[in-house]
Protein backbone atom coordinates (compact mmCIF):
# COMPACT_ATOMS: atom_id res chain seq x y z
CA UNK A 1 0.00 0.00 0.00
CA UNK A 2 2.60 2.38 0.79
CA UNK A 3 4.96 1.54 -2.26
CA UNK A 4 1.67 2.40 -4.30
CA UNK A 5 1.49 5.11 -2.94
CA UNK A 6 4.86 6.59 -3.08
CA UNK A 7 4.56 5.64 -6.58
CA UNK A 8 1.58 7.76 -7.04
CA UNK A 9 3.45 10.58 -5.22
CA UNK A 10 6.06 10.74 -7.78
CA UNK A 11 3.24 11.22 -10.55
CA UNK A 12 1.40 14.05 -8.58
CA UNK A 13 4.34 16.32 -9.14
CA UNK A 14 4.00 16.28 -12.54
CA UNK A 15 0.15 16.02 -13.19
CA UNK A 16 -1.87 18.99 -11.53
CA UNK A 17 -2.51 19.32 -8.05
CA UNK A 18 -6.35 18.17 -7.96
CA UNK A 19 -6.11 15.31 -10.50
CA UNK A 20 -3.52 13.46 -8.32
CA UNK A 21 -5.19 13.27 -5.62
CA UNK A 22 -7.50 11.00 -6.87
CA UNK A 23 -5.22 9.13 -7.51
CA UNK A 24 -3.29 8.53 -3.90
CA UNK A 25 -7.61 7.84 -2.44
CA UNK A 26 -7.93 4.81 -5.49
CA UNK A 27 -5.44 2.27 -6.06
CA UNK A 28 -4.71 1.08 -9.10
CA UNK A 29 -3.91 -2.31 -8.01
CA UNK A 30 -7.57 -3.03 -7.13
CA UNK A 31 -9.64 -3.87 -9.67
CA UNK A 32 -13.44 -2.89 -8.72
CA UNK A 33 -15.78 -5.93 -9.36
CA UNK A 34 -18.81 -7.15 -7.95
CA UNK A 35 -22.44 -7.38 -9.11
CA UNK A 36 -24.70 -4.88 -9.31
CA UNK A 37 -28.20 -5.87 -8.31
CA UNK A 38 -31.09 -3.56 -7.71
CA UNK A 39 -32.84 -4.05 -4.88
CA UNK A 40 -36.49 -5.01 -6.17
CA UNK A 41 -40.00 -5.45 -4.61
CA UNK A 42 -40.15 -8.71 -3.22
CA UNK A 43 -42.04 -10.87 -6.51
CA UNK A 44 -44.69 -12.43 -4.72
CA UNK A 45 -46.57 -15.71 -6.79
CA UNK A 46 -48.62 -12.70 -7.49
CA UNK A 47 -46.18 -12.39 -10.63
CA UNK A 48 -46.91 -15.63 -11.86
CA UNK A 49 -50.38 -15.35 -13.05
CA UNK A 50 -51.96 -11.08 -12.94
CA UNK A 51 -55.06 -10.73 -10.49
CA UNK A 52 -57.24 -9.56 -13.20
CA UNK A 53 -58.06 -13.19 -14.73
CA UNK A 54 -59.86 -14.37 -10.99
CA UNK A 55 -63.02 -15.01 -10.44
CA UNK A 56 -64.30 -11.67 -9.18
CA UNK A 57 -65.45 -13.80 -5.86
CA UNK A 58 -62.01 -13.86 -5.13
CA UNK A 59 -61.32 -10.31 -5.41
CA UNK A 60 -64.49 -9.61 -3.71
CA UNK A 61 -63.43 -11.78 -0.40
CA UNK A 62 -59.93 -11.12 -0.28
CA UNK A 63 -60.72 -7.13 -0.05
CA UNK A 64 -62.69 -8.09 2.83
CA UNK A 65 -60.75 -9.93 4.31
CA UNK A 66 -58.14 -7.04 4.80
CA UNK A 67 -60.95 -4.19 5.52
CA UNK A 68 -61.60 -7.08 8.47
CA UNK A 69 -58.36 -7.85 9.55
CA UNK A 70 -57.43 -3.56 10.02
CA UNK A 71 -61.09 -3.48 11.95
CA UNK A 72 -60.13 -6.17 14.38
CA UNK A 73 -56.51 -3.91 14.83
CA UNK A 74 -58.41 -1.00 15.42
CA UNK A 75 -60.52 -2.87 18.01
CA UNK A 76 -57.42 -4.61 20.30
CA UNK A 77 -54.51 -1.58 19.40
CA UNK A 78 -51.89 -3.16 19.58
CA UNK A 79 -48.24 -1.95 17.86
CA UNK A 80 -49.10 -3.97 14.80
CA UNK A 81 -47.83 -2.46 10.67
CA UNK A 82 -50.71 -4.42 9.16
CA UNK A 83 -52.76 -1.03 9.63
CA UNK A 84 -49.95 1.16 8.53
CA UNK A 85 -48.24 -0.77 5.37
CA UNK A 86 -51.86 -2.14 3.34
CA UNK A 87 -53.63 0.90 4.14
CA UNK A 88 -56.98 1.12 2.07
CA UNK A 89 -59.80 3.52 1.91
CA UNK A 90 -62.36 0.92 1.85
CA UNK A 91 -63.16 0.75 4.88
CA UNK A 92 -63.22 4.34 5.86
CA UNK A 93 -65.76 4.70 3.34
CA UNK A 94 -68.47 2.08 4.53
CA UNK A 95 -67.54 3.47 7.95
CA UNK A 96 -68.42 7.05 7.46
CA UNK A 97 -71.40 6.05 4.81
CA UNK A 98 -73.12 4.59 7.32
CA UNK A 99 -72.52 6.86 10.14
CA UNK A 100 -73.91 9.76 7.74
CA UNK A 101 -76.74 7.14 7.31
CA UNK A 102 -77.13 6.43 10.67
CA UNK A 103 -76.76 9.77 11.79
CA UNK A 104 -80.42 10.96 9.82
CA UNK A 105 -83.81 11.41 10.31
CA UNK A 106 -83.01 12.96 13.20
CA UNK A 107 -85.84 15.65 14.23
CA UNK A 108 -85.93 18.67 14.97
CA UNK A 109 -88.79 21.87 14.89
CA UNK A 110 -87.33 24.10 11.94
CA UNK A 111 -85.31 22.27 9.36
CA UNK A 112 -82.11 24.34 10.41
CA UNK A 113 -82.33 23.52 13.53
CA UNK A 114 -82.06 19.79 12.75
CA UNK A 115 -79.11 17.81 13.34
CA UNK A 116 -75.96 17.13 10.68
CA UNK A 117 -77.46 16.50 7.47
CA UNK A 118 -75.85 13.25 5.24
CA UNK A 119 -73.48 16.11 3.17
CA UNK A 120 -72.27 17.67 6.32
CA UNK A 121 -71.10 14.44 8.23
CA UNK A 122 -69.62 13.28 5.07
CA UNK A 123 -67.41 16.58 4.68
CA UNK A 124 -66.49 17.27 8.57
CA UNK A 125 -65.42 12.93 8.55
CA UNK A 126 -63.35 13.34 5.48
CA UNK A 127 -62.09 16.97 5.37
CA UNK A 128 -61.27 16.36 8.94
CA UNK A 129 -59.28 13.60 8.23
CA UNK A 130 -56.76 15.21 5.17
CA UNK A 131 -56.61 18.28 7.33
CA UNK A 132 -55.17 16.48 10.54
CA UNK A 133 -53.04 14.30 8.05
CA UNK A 134 -51.85 18.05 6.26
CA UNK A 135 -51.31 19.12 9.53
CA UNK A 136 -49.18 15.81 10.88
CA UNK A 137 -47.31 15.89 7.92
CA UNK A 138 -46.13 19.70 8.04
CA UNK A 139 -45.36 19.37 11.64
CA UNK A 140 -42.87 16.87 10.25
CA UNK A 141 -44.18 13.56 10.41
CA UNK A 142 -43.19 10.38 8.20
CA UNK A 143 -46.10 8.74 7.77
CA UNK A 144 -47.18 9.17 4.76
CA UNK A 145 -51.12 11.06 3.58
CA UNK A 146 -52.76 7.55 2.81
CA UNK A 147 -51.56 5.41 5.37
CA UNK A 148 -52.72 8.66 8.19
CA UNK A 149 -56.20 8.94 6.17
CA UNK A 150 -56.67 5.32 6.41
CA UNK A 151 -55.74 5.11 10.27
CA UNK A 152 -58.02 8.00 11.22
CA UNK A 153 -60.98 6.26 8.83
CA UNK A 154 -60.57 2.82 10.89
CA UNK A 155 -60.46 4.09 13.85
CA UNK A 156 -64.21 5.54 13.61
CA UNK A 157 -65.21 1.83 14.44
CA UNK A 158 -65.47 2.31 18.00
CA UNK A 159 -67.90 5.63 17.52
CA UNK A 160 -70.12 3.64 14.46
CA UNK A 161 -70.42 0.90 17.38
CA UNK A 162 -71.41 3.69 19.28
CA UNK A 163 -74.15 4.98 17.49
CA UNK A 164 -75.61 2.09 16.76
CA UNK A 165 -75.90 1.22 20.44
CA UNK A 166 -77.38 5.00 20.88
CA UNK A 167 -79.92 4.36 18.09
CA UNK A 168 -80.60 0.82 19.67
CA UNK A 169 -81.14 2.35 23.02
CA UNK A 170 -83.34 5.17 21.63
CA UNK A 171 -85.77 2.57 20.70
CA UNK A 172 -86.47 2.33 24.25
CA UNK A 173 -88.31 5.05 26.10
CA UNK A 174 -86.53 8.62 26.55
CA UNK A 175 -85.49 9.76 29.99
CA UNK A 176 -82.88 10.92 31.91
CA UNK A 177 -81.13 6.84 32.34
CA UNK A 178 -81.50 6.68 28.86
CA UNK A 179 -79.20 9.74 28.16
CA UNK A 180 -76.95 8.29 30.54
CA UNK A 181 -76.63 5.34 28.80
CA UNK A 182 -76.12 7.35 25.61
CA UNK A 183 -73.29 9.47 27.08
CA UNK A 184 -71.37 6.38 29.13
CA UNK A 185 -70.80 4.64 25.60
CA UNK A 186 -70.08 7.80 23.93
CA UNK A 187 -67.30 8.46 25.93
CA UNK A 188 -65.96 5.54 26.05
CA UNK A 189 -65.88 5.07 22.46
CA UNK A 190 -64.54 8.61 22.13
CA UNK A 191 -61.81 7.38 23.97
CA UNK A 192 -61.32 4.12 22.92
CA UNK A 193 -61.34 5.97 19.40
CA UNK A 194 -58.85 8.71 20.22
CA UNK A 195 -56.44 6.18 22.12
CA UNK A 196 -56.44 3.38 18.93
CA UNK A 197 -55.27 6.33 16.33
CA UNK A 198 -52.81 8.09 18.52
CA UNK A 199 -51.20 4.74 19.23
CA UNK A 200 -51.02 4.43 15.48
CA UNK A 201 -50.01 7.81 14.86
CA UNK A 202 -48.33 9.39 17.68
CA UNK A 203 -44.90 7.32 16.64
CA UNK A 204 -44.36 8.74 13.61
CA UNK A 205 -44.30 12.42 14.93
CA UNK A 206 -41.04 14.19 16.13
CA UNK A 207 -40.87 13.76 19.94
CA UNK A 208 -41.27 17.23 20.72
CA UNK A 209 -44.82 18.04 18.86
CA UNK A 210 -46.34 14.49 20.12
CA UNK A 211 -49.04 16.90 21.90
CA UNK A 212 -49.35 19.37 18.86
CA UNK A 213 -50.47 16.22 16.51
CA UNK A 214 -52.72 14.27 19.11
CA UNK A 215 -54.69 17.49 19.98
CA UNK A 216 -56.73 17.52 16.24
CA UNK A 217 -56.94 14.16 16.24
CA UNK A 218 -59.02 14.76 19.94
CA UNK A 219 -60.79 17.84 18.50
CA UNK A 220 -62.20 15.91 15.43
CA UNK A 221 -63.08 12.68 17.77
CA UNK A 222 -64.93 14.76 20.03
CA UNK A 223 -66.71 16.54 17.16
CA UNK A 224 -68.19 13.45 16.00
CA UNK A 225 -69.02 11.94 18.95
CA UNK A 226 -70.82 15.25 19.75
CA UNK A 227 -72.62 14.78 17.35
CA UNK A 228 -73.82 10.92 17.64
CA UNK A 229 -74.44 12.39 21.17
CA UNK A 230 -76.97 15.22 20.28
CA UNK A 231 -78.58 12.81 17.86
CA UNK A 232 -82.97 12.73 18.63
CA UNK A 233 -85.16 10.50 16.72
CA UNK A 234 -88.56 11.41 15.60
CA UNK B 1 -2.70 34.77 -11.77
CA UNK B 2 -1.85 34.65 -8.18
CA UNK B 3 -5.59 34.13 -7.43
CA UNK B 4 -7.23 31.42 -9.01
CA UNK B 5 -3.66 29.67 -8.06
CA UNK B 6 -4.13 30.51 -4.30
CA UNK B 7 -8.02 29.06 -4.74
CA UNK B 8 -6.52 25.64 -6.39
CA UNK B 9 -3.98 25.41 -3.55
CA UNK B 10 -6.73 26.30 -0.70
CA UNK B 11 -8.52 23.68 -2.31
CA UNK B 12 -6.29 21.05 -2.62
CA UNK B 13 -5.51 21.49 1.50
CA UNK B 14 -9.55 21.27 2.16
CA UNK B 15 -9.86 18.37 0.12
CA UNK B 16 -6.78 16.78 1.72
CA UNK B 17 -8.26 17.46 5.09
CA UNK B 18 -11.55 15.50 4.16
CA UNK B 19 -10.09 12.52 2.16
CA UNK B 20 -7.46 12.22 5.16
CA UNK B 21 -7.22 8.45 5.63
CA UNK B 22 -3.97 7.45 4.54
CA UNK B 23 -0.72 8.93 5.83
CA UNK B 24 0.25 9.67 2.43
CA UNK B 25 -2.16 12.59 2.17
CA UNK B 26 -0.31 14.34 4.41
CA UNK B 27 2.91 13.72 3.08
CA UNK B 28 1.74 14.95 -0.34
CA UNK B 29 0.17 18.46 1.37
CA UNK B 30 3.53 18.36 2.43
CA UNK B 31 5.04 18.06 -0.92
CA UNK B 32 3.15 20.26 -3.11
CA UNK B 33 4.00 23.02 -0.32
CA UNK B 34 7.68 22.53 -1.53
CA UNK B 35 6.56 21.91 -5.38
CA UNK B 36 3.44 24.30 -5.20
CA UNK B 37 4.68 27.13 -7.47
CA UNK B 38 6.26 24.38 -9.83
CA UNK B 39 3.74 22.15 -10.46
CA UNK B 40 0.79 24.71 -11.27
CA UNK B 41 3.12 26.49 -13.39
CA UNK B 42 3.41 23.90 -15.51
CA UNK B 43 -0.12 22.98 -16.17
CA UNK B 44 -2.22 25.22 -18.21
CA UNK B 45 -4.93 22.66 -17.72
CA UNK B 46 -5.44 24.90 -14.37
CA UNK B 47 -8.43 26.28 -16.13
CA UNK B 48 -10.62 22.86 -16.19
CA UNK B 49 -9.14 22.53 -12.29
CA UNK B 50 -10.37 26.02 -12.18
CA UNK B 51 -13.99 26.05 -13.27
CA UNK B 52 -14.00 22.52 -11.48
CA UNK B 53 -12.80 24.14 -8.25
CA UNK B 54 -15.19 26.58 -8.67
CA UNK B 55 -18.48 24.81 -9.54
CA UNK B 56 -17.25 23.06 -6.50
CA UNK B 57 -17.18 26.84 -4.57
CA UNK B 58 -20.29 27.65 -6.22
CA UNK B 59 -22.27 24.11 -4.99
CA UNK B 60 -20.38 24.77 -1.72
CA UNK B 61 -21.98 28.45 -1.37
CA UNK B 62 -25.21 27.24 -3.15
CA UNK B 63 -26.03 24.49 -0.73
CA UNK B 64 -26.93 26.97 1.97
CA UNK B 65 -30.39 27.15 1.86
CA UNK B 66 -32.67 29.18 -0.63
CA UNK B 67 -35.68 30.01 0.31
CA UNK B 68 -38.23 28.17 -0.66
CA UNK B 69 -40.73 28.79 -2.95
CA UNK B 70 -44.56 29.58 -2.07
CA UNK B 71 -45.91 26.27 -4.25
CA UNK B 72 -43.27 23.71 -2.67
CA UNK B 73 -44.19 21.85 0.77
CA UNK B 74 -40.71 22.85 2.60
CA UNK B 75 -42.50 26.65 2.15
CA UNK B 76 -45.61 25.40 4.55
CA UNK B 77 -43.66 23.64 6.67
CA UNK B 78 -41.60 26.44 7.79
CA UNK B 79 -44.84 27.70 9.49
CA UNK B 80 -45.08 24.80 11.49
CA UNK B 81 -41.72 24.48 12.86
CA UNK B 82 -42.86 24.70 16.67
CA UNK B 83 -42.87 22.80 19.41
CA UNK B 84 -45.31 22.08 21.87
CA UNK B 85 -43.40 24.50 24.59
CA UNK B 86 -43.35 26.80 22.04
CA UNK B 87 -47.14 27.13 21.66
CA UNK B 88 -48.06 26.76 25.08
CA UNK B 89 -46.13 29.87 25.74
CA UNK B 90 -47.51 31.96 23.00
CA UNK B 91 -50.49 30.89 24.28
CA UNK B 92 -49.74 31.85 27.94
CA UNK B 93 -48.60 35.11 26.88
CA UNK B 94 -51.07 35.70 25.01
CA UNK B 95 -53.38 35.74 28.18
CA UNK B 96 -51.20 37.92 30.37
CA UNK B 97 -49.83 41.33 28.71
CA UNK B 98 -46.94 42.33 29.67
CA UNK B 99 -46.18 46.13 29.11
CA UNK B 100 -42.61 45.69 28.62
CA UNK B 101 -42.53 42.35 26.59
CA UNK B 102 -43.89 42.77 22.85
CA UNK B 103 -45.94 39.46 21.72
CA UNK B 104 -44.10 39.66 18.24
CA UNK B 105 -40.65 40.55 19.73
CA UNK B 106 -40.28 38.28 22.62
CA UNK B 107 -42.49 35.16 21.85
CA UNK B 108 -42.40 35.20 17.98
CA UNK B 109 -39.03 36.39 17.42
CA UNK B 110 -39.35 36.86 13.80
CA UNK B 111 -40.81 32.47 13.68
CA UNK B 112 -44.38 33.22 13.27
CA UNK B 113 -46.64 30.05 13.01
CA UNK B 114 -49.58 29.04 11.68
CA UNK B 115 -50.65 26.07 13.72
CA UNK B 116 -51.61 28.04 16.86
CA UNK B 117 -54.14 30.69 14.86
CA UNK B 118 -55.25 27.63 12.94
CA UNK B 119 -56.65 25.08 15.71
CA UNK B 120 -57.64 27.95 18.08
CA UNK B 121 -60.17 29.07 15.65
CA UNK B 122 -61.33 25.55 15.07
CA UNK B 123 -61.57 25.12 18.22
CA UNK B 124 -63.17 28.20 19.09
CA UNK B 125 -65.68 27.45 16.91
CA UNK B 126 -66.62 24.00 17.74
CA UNK B 127 -66.66 24.99 21.13
CA UNK B 128 -69.02 27.88 20.42
CA UNK B 129 -71.38 25.58 18.49
CA UNK B 130 -71.35 23.12 21.61
CA UNK B 131 -71.52 25.84 24.63
CA UNK B 132 -74.08 27.62 22.40
CA UNK B 133 -76.39 24.06 22.49
CA UNK B 134 -76.25 23.21 26.00
CA UNK B 135 -76.91 26.97 27.02
CA UNK B 136 -80.12 26.24 24.97
CA UNK B 137 -81.08 22.93 26.55
CA UNK B 138 -80.14 24.12 29.75
CA UNK B 139 -82.69 27.26 29.70
CA UNK B 140 -85.27 25.40 28.53
CA UNK B 141 -84.75 21.72 30.14
CA UNK B 142 -87.79 22.80 32.63
CA UNK B 143 -90.13 24.02 29.66
CA UNK B 144 -92.83 22.11 29.41
CA UNK B 145 -92.46 22.54 25.60
CA UNK B 146 -89.41 21.18 25.26
CA UNK B 147 -87.40 19.62 22.53
CA UNK B 148 -84.25 18.94 22.09
CA UNK B 149 -82.62 20.17 18.64
CA UNK B 150 -78.84 20.21 18.09
CA UNK B 151 -78.85 23.23 16.03
CA UNK B 152 -76.07 21.90 13.97
CA UNK B 153 -76.24 24.57 11.31
CA UNK B 154 -74.56 27.04 14.38
CA UNK B 155 -71.01 25.15 14.02
CA UNK B 156 -71.07 26.85 10.13
CA UNK B 157 -72.00 30.24 11.23
CA UNK B 158 -69.38 29.96 14.08
CA UNK B 159 -66.82 29.02 12.04
CA UNK B 160 -67.40 30.96 9.32
CA UNK B 161 -67.42 34.07 11.37
CA UNK B 162 -64.13 32.76 13.86
CA UNK B 163 -61.95 32.80 10.48
CA UNK B 164 -63.46 35.44 8.80
CA UNK B 165 -62.01 37.61 12.16
CA UNK B 166 -58.80 35.94 12.21
CA UNK B 167 -57.51 36.44 8.66
CA UNK B 168 -59.51 39.53 7.27
CA UNK B 169 -59.13 41.64 10.03
CA UNK B 170 -55.15 40.87 9.65
CA UNK B 171 -55.09 41.12 6.50
CA UNK B 172 -56.58 44.75 6.85
CA UNK B 173 -54.59 45.62 9.77
CA UNK B 174 -51.29 44.71 7.92
CA UNK B 175 -52.64 46.47 4.72
CA UNK B 176 -53.14 49.82 6.44
CA UNK B 177 -49.96 49.63 8.26
CA UNK B 178 -47.84 49.47 5.24
CA UNK B 179 -49.73 52.10 3.86
CA UNK B 180 -48.79 54.14 6.35
CA UNK B 181 -45.37 53.02 6.44
CA UNK B 182 -45.22 54.04 3.21
CA UNK B 183 -46.44 57.62 3.92
CA UNK B 184 -44.34 58.16 7.17
CA UNK B 185 -41.75 56.32 7.04
CA UNK B 186 -41.13 55.80 10.91
CA UNK B 187 -43.94 53.97 11.55
CA UNK B 188 -42.99 49.94 11.73
CA UNK B 189 -44.65 47.18 10.21
CA UNK B 190 -45.15 43.36 10.94
CA UNK B 191 -44.73 40.93 8.55
CA UNK B 192 -48.62 39.78 7.29
CA UNK B 193 -48.03 36.18 8.95
CA UNK B 194 -46.83 37.56 12.77
CA UNK B 195 -50.25 39.94 12.61
CA UNK B 196 -51.64 36.96 11.53
CA UNK B 197 -50.47 34.86 14.15
CA UNK B 198 -50.72 37.44 16.91
CA UNK B 199 -54.76 37.82 16.53
CA UNK B 200 -55.34 34.06 16.11
CA UNK B 201 -53.67 33.91 19.62
CA UNK B 202 -55.27 36.78 21.16
CA UNK B 203 -58.36 34.56 20.50
CA UNK B 204 -57.15 31.84 22.41
CA UNK B 205 -58.79 33.79 25.63
CA UNK B 206 -62.40 33.34 24.10
CA UNK B 207 -62.08 29.64 24.94
CA UNK B 208 -62.50 29.92 28.18
CA UNK B 209 -64.72 32.37 28.24
CA UNK B 210 -67.31 30.74 26.19
CA UNK B 211 -67.36 27.54 28.17
CA UNK B 212 -68.00 29.78 31.58
CA UNK B 213 -70.88 31.26 29.71
CA UNK B 214 -72.78 28.64 30.15
CA UNK B 215 -73.35 29.46 33.46
CA UNK B 216 -76.67 31.42 33.04
CA UNK B 217 -76.55 34.34 35.48
CA UNK B 218 -76.55 37.44 33.07
CA UNK B 219 -74.27 39.58 35.04
CA UNK B 220 -71.48 36.94 35.70
CA UNK B 221 -71.52 36.46 31.65
CA UNK B 222 -71.27 40.22 31.01
CA UNK B 223 -68.37 39.83 33.66
CA UNK B 224 -66.12 37.22 31.74
CA UNK B 225 -67.44 38.80 28.46
CA UNK B 226 -65.66 42.21 29.40
CA UNK B 227 -62.52 40.74 31.80
CA UNK B 228 -62.02 38.72 28.17
CA UNK B 229 -61.77 41.53 26.21
CA UNK B 230 -60.08 43.85 28.19
CA UNK B 231 -57.31 40.84 28.60
CA UNK B 232 -56.84 39.91 25.01
CA UNK B 233 -57.68 43.73 24.15
CA UNK B 234 -54.36 44.90 25.94
CA UNK B 235 -52.30 42.09 24.24
CA UNK B 236 -53.16 43.74 20.65
CA UNK B 237 -52.48 47.37 22.16
CA UNK B 238 -49.18 46.38 23.82
CA UNK B 239 -47.85 44.75 20.71
CA UNK B 240 -48.87 47.49 18.33
CA UNK B 241 -48.47 50.18 20.02
CA UNK B 242 -44.86 50.56 19.56
CA UNK B 243 -45.52 50.47 15.58
CA UNK B 244 -47.95 53.33 15.90
CA UNK B 245 -46.32 55.57 18.31
CA UNK B 246 -44.34 57.54 15.53
CA UNK B 247 -47.23 58.35 13.71
CA UNK B 248 -49.86 61.04 14.23
CA UNK B 249 -51.81 61.21 17.36
CA UNK B 250 -55.03 61.13 15.03
CA UNK B 251 -54.20 57.98 13.30
CA UNK B 252 -52.72 56.15 16.21
CA UNK B 253 -55.76 56.79 18.33
CA UNK B 254 -58.61 56.02 15.55
CA UNK B 255 -55.93 52.64 14.82
CA UNK B 256 -56.04 51.25 18.24
CA UNK B 257 -59.48 52.12 19.21
CA UNK B 258 -60.60 50.33 15.73
CA UNK B 259 -58.68 47.11 16.76
CA UNK B 260 -60.15 47.26 20.45
CA UNK B 261 -63.89 47.83 19.07
CA UNK B 262 -63.42 45.09 16.04
CA UNK B 263 -62.29 42.42 19.00
CA UNK B 264 -64.91 43.62 21.34
CA UNK B 265 -67.66 43.55 18.64
CA UNK B 266 -66.64 40.12 18.13
CA UNK B 267 -67.14 38.96 21.76
CA UNK B 268 -70.56 41.09 22.34
CA UNK B 269 -71.79 39.64 18.37
CA UNK B 270 -71.12 35.79 19.68
CA UNK B 271 -72.42 36.28 23.07
CA UNK B 272 -75.84 37.69 21.59
CA UNK B 273 -76.08 34.90 18.58
CA UNK B 274 -75.10 31.87 20.46
CA UNK B 275 -76.00 32.34 23.95
CA UNK B 276 -79.76 34.13 23.06
CA UNK B 277 -81.35 34.07 26.72
CA UNK B 278 -84.72 32.73 25.29
CA UNK B 279 -88.55 34.20 26.31
CA UNK B 280 -89.38 33.31 30.18
CA UNK B 281 -91.87 30.79 31.30
CA UNK B 282 -93.96 33.88 32.22
CA UNK B 283 -95.58 33.90 29.28
CA UNK B 284 -96.80 30.68 28.34
CA UNK B 285 -99.79 31.70 26.71
CA UNK B 286 -98.08 32.84 23.35
CA UNK B 287 -95.45 30.22 23.35
CA UNK B 288 -97.91 27.35 23.33
CA UNK B 289 -99.45 28.19 19.97
CA UNK B 290 -96.21 29.13 18.84
CA UNK B 291 -95.08 25.27 19.36
CA UNK B 292 -97.96 23.60 18.38
CA UNK B 293 -97.66 25.43 15.10
CA UNK B 294 -96.52 23.16 12.25
CA UNK B 295 -94.32 23.63 8.79
CA UNK B 296 -96.50 26.37 7.47
CA UNK B 297 -96.25 28.46 10.77
CA UNK B 298 -92.79 27.59 10.87
CA UNK B 299 -91.61 31.10 10.17
CA UNK B 300 -93.84 32.76 12.58
CA UNK B 301 -92.31 31.07 15.09
CA UNK B 302 -88.48 31.66 14.30
CA UNK B 303 -89.45 35.26 13.13
CA UNK B 304 -90.77 35.17 17.28
CA UNK B 305 -87.95 33.66 19.06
Amino acid sequence: MAEADELTVGETATKSGFLGLSDVSISEDIPVEGEITVPMASHSQDEDYSTLDEPVRETIIRDLKAVGKKFVHVMYPKKSNALLRDWDLWGPLVLCVSLALMLQGGSADSKEDGGPQFAEVFVIIWFGAVVITLNSKLLGGTISFFQSLCVLGYCVLPLTVAMLVCRLVLLASMGPINFLIRLIVVIAMFAWSTLASTAFLADSQPPNRKALAVYPIFLFYFVISWMILTFTPH
Amino acid sequence: MAAPQELTFHEFEVATDQLAETPGAAAISSLEELQGHVSLAVDKEDQEDGELVENDQTQLLGGEKQSPKFWTFSYHQSFFDVDTYQVLERIKSSLLPAPRQNFVKHCLRHHPDLYGPFWICATLAFTLAVSSNLSTLLQSWSQSSFSYSPQFHKVTVAGITIYCYAWLVPAALWGFLQWRKGVRERVGCYTFLETVCVYGYSLFIYIPTVVLWLIPISGLQWFFGVLAVSLSGAVLLLTFWPLVRSDTKVVSAVLLTVMVALHALLAIGCKIYFFQSLPSRSVPVTQAPLHQATAPGSSRTSAAS
